[in-house]
C-alpha cells in the first residue's frame, strides 16, 4: 500500500499528526474538565483550578439528585425530545416523500417557505407563539402552554425544515423503480412508502432523527418560558445548581456529564448512519 | 405565483383571526373572579438555599392554611432568573398564578402593567390594615399616591458582614463606620494577605442597590421628583464613580469580583477568604455554607460620616419581597385570605426566621428571634436608615441600563483601564438615553 | 413492466397541465390530492409554530407594546413605523447600540463560520484515509456536537473564570503569558471566549458534512490524477476541493444562519446582559424585549434582522447558483 501512488507523502502524514493531535486536545479539554471536576469536592472546584484532583469523591453524583429534581427533569426531557423526534421524523417522511415523488402546484412555494423558517430569529416568535398557545388553550381546552405537549409541538417544528430538506435529498437517491415496482404489485402509494421507501431510507431517517433529538434536548430559550415546575426540561433545570448561596460546580459538571452520556452514546452509535444519511441526503 | 399569493393571503387572514381572539387575552376575565374557590396557585420566589429548601419551608405552612380554610394551595417555587419572564408572559396572556411573590423593586413596573390587584383601603382592611406593616417596606409597593400593587412579605436590609478573625489579625478592633475607615481597614487587611471586600460586579441588580445608597449619601436620586431619569447629575456621577473606585482606585474590592454574578462573593466570605461583605440578610446563607455565627460580626453599612439615619445618612435600600394577587385570579377571596395568612403575625415569625429576613409586620418583630445582634442591626436599618428604590414604572429599564453600565465600568477597572469622571459620565449618559422617553 | 407504466401514465395523466413534469416523473406518481395530504401535517405545524407567530410578531412591531399595554396588547396603540425609526436611528443610542450589536454579530458569525469550515474540512481530509485510530478520532470529534448546549457552554464558563479557571491557569500560571490574568467573561476578551466556544461547538458539523461529501467523490478521479503524477497535495487542490463545492455552498449557508441566530451559546455564557464586545444581536433583542419590557421595539428589531437574513440568503443562493451555472458551461 505504501508504494501505491495514492499513499500520502511524509509531509502530509506529519501535518496530519500535528493537526489531529492539537485538535484532539482542543476537543477533549472541556470533556476532561467536566469529568475531573465532577469528581472533586466542592472546596476544590471553587478554588484554583488544578489538573489533578486533590481527592476524588463521588458525592457530587449523589448530591446532584437532591439539589434539583434532576430525575424529573430527565424524564421530562426524554418524553419531550423523544416524542418530538418521533413525530418530526414521521411528518418529515410524509412531506419529503411528497416533495420527492410528486409534482404538484405550490411545491416550490412549500419548499422555499419551509426552508426559510430556518432564518427566523427565535426571539421574534417566542412571545407570539406563547400567546397563540394560550389562546388555543382558552378556545379549545387543549393545554399547550406549560405542558409537555406544547413543547413537543414547538421542538418538532424546529427540526422539521432541515429534516424535510435532508430527507427529500435522500429519497431522491432511492431508485424510483423500487416504489414503482411496489405500486405495480398492488401496493397503494402509502404501502409503497412504508414497505419499500422507508426501509431503503433508514440511514437518512436515522440521521434526521438524531438531529431532531439533539435540537430538542438542548434548547434553552423556549423551554425557560414555556415550562413550569412539573414540566421543566434538563436544559433549563440544570441552571438550578447555581443557587442563592453557592455555585455547585462539581454537581453541575456531574449532572452535565450524566445528561450528556445518553445523547453522546446514542450519537456515536448512530454516527455511521449519520454519515451515510448525509452523504446521500444533504450533500449530493 | 398565484399560489404564493394565495398562501400569503391565507396566512395573513388566519393570523389576523387569531390576533383578534388574542386581543381578549389578558382582560377577558376583567378583575378576577371566584370561579375556583377551593384552589390557589402560588408562585414563590427562591428565598432559601435552594428550591428544595423553599419547598420544605413553605409546604407545612400551606398545609396549615388548607386545614384552616379548605383551600388547597399549589406551590411552585420559581428560580430568580425565570421569575420576571414568567410574570411577564403570565401578564401578557392572562394565564398565571393566583398569588405570587415579586422582588419589591419590580412593584412600580408591574403596577403600570395592571397585572396585579391594587391594594386599596378596602382590600387592606381585609388583611388587618395598612398600619400593621413596616413603613419602609410599605414604601416599596408601587408609585406614591397610587394604591399599592403588592403587600410586603419579607423585609431585608443590607449590612456589613465582617470576619472577626481576619479583623483581629489585621489589628482592627471594631468594624468601619465610614467609607474612609473601610478603605483604611482594607489596606491593613490587604497587607495581611486577605482580600478586603467582596462585590458582585456583573450582577446588575446588586450594582444598582449599592450605587443607589451611594447616591443617597450624596443627597441625590437617580430620578427627579416627577420621575425623569437624572443619571448625569454630577452628584450621581460622583456616586457611581465612588462605588467603582472601591475597585479601581482604593483597591479594596479585588478585580476578580468584576465577573462575579452568582454570589461567589458570599461564598468567598463564608470560606474565610475575604474580610467583608455587603449583603442583605446573609445569615442563613452563611450558615448553610458552614460558617458559624460566632465567626463573623454584623455592623451597619458605612456612611460618609456620622451615624446611619435618614437623608444623606441612608445606608441601605429597603430590600424585600412582596406578595401580590394576580388580577386574573380565579379565586379572589381565597387569594386575599392567603395573603392575610402569609402576613399574619405567626406566619411572619415562622417564615422570616427560616429565611433570616425581618418580618414586614411590626408586631411580629417583637419575637426574641429578631433581637439577635445581627437582626437588631437589620431591624434598626429598616426602621431608620433604609430607603425604597425609585418607585417608577421604568424601574426595570433603570436596573438594566444603569446596572449594565456599572458592570462595564467594573470590567474597565478590572482590565486596568482608567475609570474617570468623564468615562463614568459617558456611560451614564448612554444609559439615560436608552431609557424610554415616557 | 414498461408497458404497464405507459398504460398507467396515459390513463392517469391529466392532459397538458403537467407536461414538463410528465417528462421527469412517471405518471404513476401524480395523483391530485395525495401529495397535499402528505404535506398537510408539516404545513399545519409550520403555520402554527412559525408562520402565524411570525405574522403576529410583525403586527406587534407596529405597536407600542410596552409594560403599560402588555396585559391587553390588542389595545396597545399603533405606533406606525415608530419602532423601526427608533431601531435604525443610528445617531441615537438605541439605534447605535443595535448597529453595534449587529456589526459584532456579523464579525463573529463570519469568523466562526470560516473557522468551523476550515477546521472541519481539514479534519475530514486528514481522516479520509484509513489509519490506526481513525474510527476513535472520528467518534471523539463528534462529541462537542453531540453534547447538550447547556452542558457544554457551562463547562466553558467554568474554564473561563478569572480567578479559578483552567484557561488562566494555563495561560498565566503555567505559560506566564501576560502580566496579569485576563478576564474572559467580561470586557473585550469576551468576544474571543464566545468565538472559541462557538467554534468548538460548531466545527464537528462541518466535519460531518464534509466527510459525507468526500464519500461522493469517485475514487477513479484520484487514481487517474495519481497516474498523471499528481501528488497528494495537488490531488486535494485539484480534485477534492472543487468536488466539494456544492457541499460547501449548503454547509456555509446553514452554518451562517445557525450561528447568526444562535441564542443559547451567548445566553448561557454571559447571562442576560452580555458584555459589549460580545453583544450578539439575538441576546440584544431578547434584552430589548424581555428585560426592558418593550416587545414592540424588540419585534421591530427582529423583523429587521429577518429582512437582513432574507436578503443575504437570497443573494447567496442567487450568486452561487449563477456560479454553478457558469461553471457547468
Amino acid at each position: 500500500m505504501s508504494d501505491s501512488p495514492l499513499a500520502p507523502p511524509p509531509s502530509f502524514r506529519w501535518a496530519r499528526r500535528v493537526f489531529l493531535t492539537l485538535l484532539t486536545g482542543f476537543v477533549l479539554l472541556p470533556v476532561y474538565v467536566m469529568l475531573s471536576s465532577s469528581l472533586k469536592p466542592l472546596a476544590d472546584v471553587s478554588g484554583k483550578f488544578r489538573w489533578v484532583p486533590s481527592g476524588l469523591t463521588i458525592r457530587p453524583y449523589i448530591d446532584m439528585w437532591s439539589t434539583v429534581p434532576l430525575a424529573r427533569y430527565f424524564v421530562n426531557s426524554l418524553i419531550v425530545a423523544g416524542s418530538a423526534t418521533v413525530l418530526s421524523v414521521v411528518v418529515a417522511v410524509f412531506a419529503a416523500y411528497a416533495v420527492s415523488r410528486y409534482d404538484f402546484r405550490g411545491k416550490r412555494v412549500f419548499t422555499v417557505t419551509v426552508l426559510s423558517t430556518q432564518m427566523f430569529p427565535g426571539i421574534l416568535f417566542l412571545l407570539p407563539l406563547f400567546l397563540l398557545y394560550v389562546n388555543i388553550g382558552n378556545a379549545t381546552g387543549i393545554a399547550l402552554f406549560g405542558s409537555r405537549g406544547g413543547l413537543i409541538l414547538t421542538y418538532l417544528t424546529f427540526s422539521l425544515p432541515f429534516s424535510i430538506w435532508m430527507l427529500t435529498g435522500y429519497l431522491d437517491s432511492v431508485p424510483r423503480d423500487l416504489d414503482e415496482a411496489a405500486l405495480v404489485d398492488g401496493c397503494g402509494p402509502l404501502g409503497a412508502l412504508f414497505r419499500i421507501v422507508v426501509p431503503a431510507a433508514i440511514p437518512g431517517i436515522v440521521a434526521v432523527a438524531v438531529y431532531a433529538f439533539m435540537t430538542a434536548w438542548g434548547e434553552v430559550l423556549f423551554a425557560s418560558v414555556m415550562t413550569n415546575d412539573t414540566t421543566r426540561t434538563l436544559a433549563v433545570g440544570l441552571q438550578g445548581y447555581s443557587t442563592l448561596n453557592d455555585v455547585y460546580w462539581n454537581q453541575i459538571m456531574a449532572a452535565s456529564l450524566v445528561v450528556s452520556v445518553p445523547v453522546v452514546a446514542g450519537f456515536l452509535l448512530l454516527q455511521r448512519y449519520l454519515v451515510a444519511g448525509l452523504t446521500a441526503g444533504a450533500v449530493k | 405565483m398565484r399560489s404564493i399569493r394565495a398562501a400569503a393571503v391565507g396566512a395573513v387572514t388566519l393570523s389576523l383571526a387569531l390576533t383578534a381572539t388574542a386581543c381578549g387575552g389578558g382582560s377577558s376575565t376583567g378583575g378576577g373572579s371566584n370561579d375556583a374557590p377551593k384552589a390557589l396557585t402560588y408562585w414563590a420566589s427562591n428565598q432559601g438555599a435552594s428550591v428544595a429548601v423553599d419547598k420544605q419551608v413553605l409546604q407545612p405552612e400551606l398545609d396549615k392554611f388548607q386545614k384552616q380554610t379548605g383551600i388547597k394551595v399549589k406551590l411552585e417555587v420559581v428560580p430568580w432568573p425565570d421569575l420576571l419572564n414568567r410574570i411577564l408572559t403570565a401578564t401578557t396572556s392572562g394565564q398565571g398564578p393566583d398569588v405570587l411573590n415579586i422582588g419589591n423593586s419590580w412593584s412600580a413596573s408591574l403596577q403600570a402593567s395592571g397585572a396585579l390587584l391594587p391594594w386599596d383601603a378596602k382590600n387592606f382592611d381585609k388583611i388587618g390594615g395598612k398600619s400593621r406593616f413596616v413603613p419602609s417596606a410599605l414604601a416599596s409597593t408601587g408609585v406614591q399616591g397610587k394604591d399599592p400593587a403588592a403587600v410586603p412579605l419579607y423585609a431585608l436590609a443590607y449590612a456589613l458582614y465582617y470576619n472577626k478573625k481576619i479583623f483581629a489579625d489585621a489589628g482592627i478592633s471594631q468594624p468601619p463606620a465610614t467609607w474612609d475607615e473601610l478603605i483604611a481597614d482594607g489596606k491593613k487587611i490587604k497587607a495581611k494577605g486577605s482580600s478586603p471586600l467582596g462585590a458582585e460586579g456583573s450582577n446588575v441588580s446588586e450594582n444598582i442597590h449599592h450605587i443607589f445608597v451611594f447616591a443617597k449619601q450624596r443627597g441625590v436620586d437617580f430620578f427627579t421628583a416627577d420621575g425623569k431619569p437624572n443619571f448625569t447629575d454630577p452628584k450621581v456621577v460622583d456616586a457611581v464613580k465612588a462605588y467603582v473606585d472601591l475597585m479601581a482606585k482604593d483597591q479594596v474590592i479585588p478585580t476578580g469580583d468584576a465577573e462575579y454574578a452568582q454570589n461567589q462573593s458570599v461564598s468567598d466570605f463564608a470560606k474565610g477568604r475575604q474580610a467583608m461583605l455587603l449583603w442583605q440578610s446573609a445569615s442563613a446563607n452563611l450558615a448553610s455554607q458552614g460558617m458559624k455565627d460566632s465567626e463573623y460580626g454584623v455592623a451597619p453599612v458605612p456612611v460618609r460620616s456620622g451615624t446611619p439615619g435618614p437623608g444623606t445618612q441612608i445606608n441601605s435600600m429597603a430590600a424585600g419581597i412582596n406578595i401580590a394577587v394576580f388580577r386574573n385570579t380565579h379565586n379572589l377571596d381565597g387569594a386575599t385570605r392567603f395573603v392575610k395568612f402569609m402576613t399574619s403575625d405567626d406566619e411572619q415569625k415562622i417564615l422570616n426566621k427560616a429565611y433570616s429576613s425581618i418580618p414586614a409586620v411590626t408586631s411580629a418583630q417583637n419575637d426574641p428571634a429578631f433581637n439577635t445582634p445581627a437582626n437588631t442591626v437589620l431591624k434598626d436599618t429598616l426602621a431608620t436608615s433604609a430607603a425604597a428604590l425609585p418607585q417608577v414604572p421604568a424601574e426595570s429599564q433603570f436596573e438594566t441600563t444603569v446596572g449594565t453600565a456599572v458592570k462595564d465600568l467594573f470590567a474597565d477597572a478590572a482590565a486596568g483601564r482608567a475609570v474617570t469622571t468623564a468615562s463614568v459620565r459617558a456611560a451614564l449618559q448612554k444609559a439615560q438615553q436608552q431609557m424610554p422617553a415616557a | 413492466m414498461t408497458t404497464h407504466t405507459l398504460e398507467e401514465s396515459v390513463a392517469k395523466s391529466p392532459p397538458g397541465a403537467a407536461a414538463s413534469s410528465a417528462r421527469r416523473r412517471p405518471g404513476r406518481f401524480r395523483r391530485a390530492g395525495l401529495p397535499y395530504l402528505l404535506l398537510l401535517p408539516a404545513l399545519v405545524l409550520e403555520l402554527l409554530v412559525h408562520l402565524v407567530p411570525m405574522v403576529i410578531g410583525i403586527v406587534m412591531s407596529f405597536k407600542e407594546l410596552t409594560q403599560f399595554y402588555i396585559r391587553d396588547w390588542g389595545t396597545a396603540p399603533w405606533s406606525g413605523l415608530g419602532n423601526y425609526r427608533l431601531s435604525v436611528d443610528f445617531h441615537a443610542p438605541v439605534g447605535a447600540a443595535l448597529l453595534h450589536s449587529f456589526l459584532v454579530t456579523v464579525g463573529f458569525t463570519l469568523l466562526s463560520v470560516a473557522l468551523c469550515w476550515l477546521i472541519g474540512t481539514v479534519a475530514a481530509l486528514f481522516l479520509q484515509d484509513t489509519f490506526r485510530g481513525r474510527g476513535l478520532l472520528r467518534a471523539l470529534f463528534l462529541v462537542p456536537y453531540a453534547l447538550p448546549v447547556y452542558a457544554a457552554v457551562i463547562t466553558w464558563v467554568f474554564m473561563f473564570q478569572h480567578d479559578n479557571g483552567l484557561v488562566n491557569h494555563v495561560l498565566h500560571d503555567q505559560l506566564h503569558i501576560g502580566a496579569k490574568p485576563a478576564f474572559w467573561l467580561i470586557g473585550d476578551n469576551s468576544f474571543y471566549a464566545l468565538l472559541t466556544v462557538s467554534v468548538w461547538k460548531g466545527w464537528p458539523f462541518a466535519f460531518l458534512v464534509v466527510t459525507a461529501g468526500l464519500q461522493n467523490i469517485p475514487g477513479e478521479l484520484y487514481e487517474a490524477a495519481a497516474l498523471d503524477g499528481a501528488g497528494m497535495w495537488q490531488r486535494i487542490r485539484r480534485i477534492t476541493l472543487p468536488s466539494l463545492r456544492p457541499v460547501n455552498q449548503v454547509l456555509v449557508l446553514v452554518l451562517f444562519l445557525w450561528t447568526f441566530n444562535d441564542f443559547n451559546t451567548p445566553y448561557v455564557l454571559f447571562g442576560r446582559s452580555a458584555p459589549e464586545a460580545a453583544d450578539l444581536v439575538s441576546v440584544h433583542i431578547y434584552q430589548a424585549s424581555f428585560v426592558t419590557w418593550n416587545f414592540g421595539t424588540g419585534s421591530a428589531m427582529s423583523v429587521l434582522l429577518l429582512l437582513f437574513l432574507l436578503v443575504v440568503t437570497g443573494g447567496y443562493l442567487l450568486a452561487t447558483s449563477r456560479e454553478r451555472r457558469t461553471s457547468d458551461v
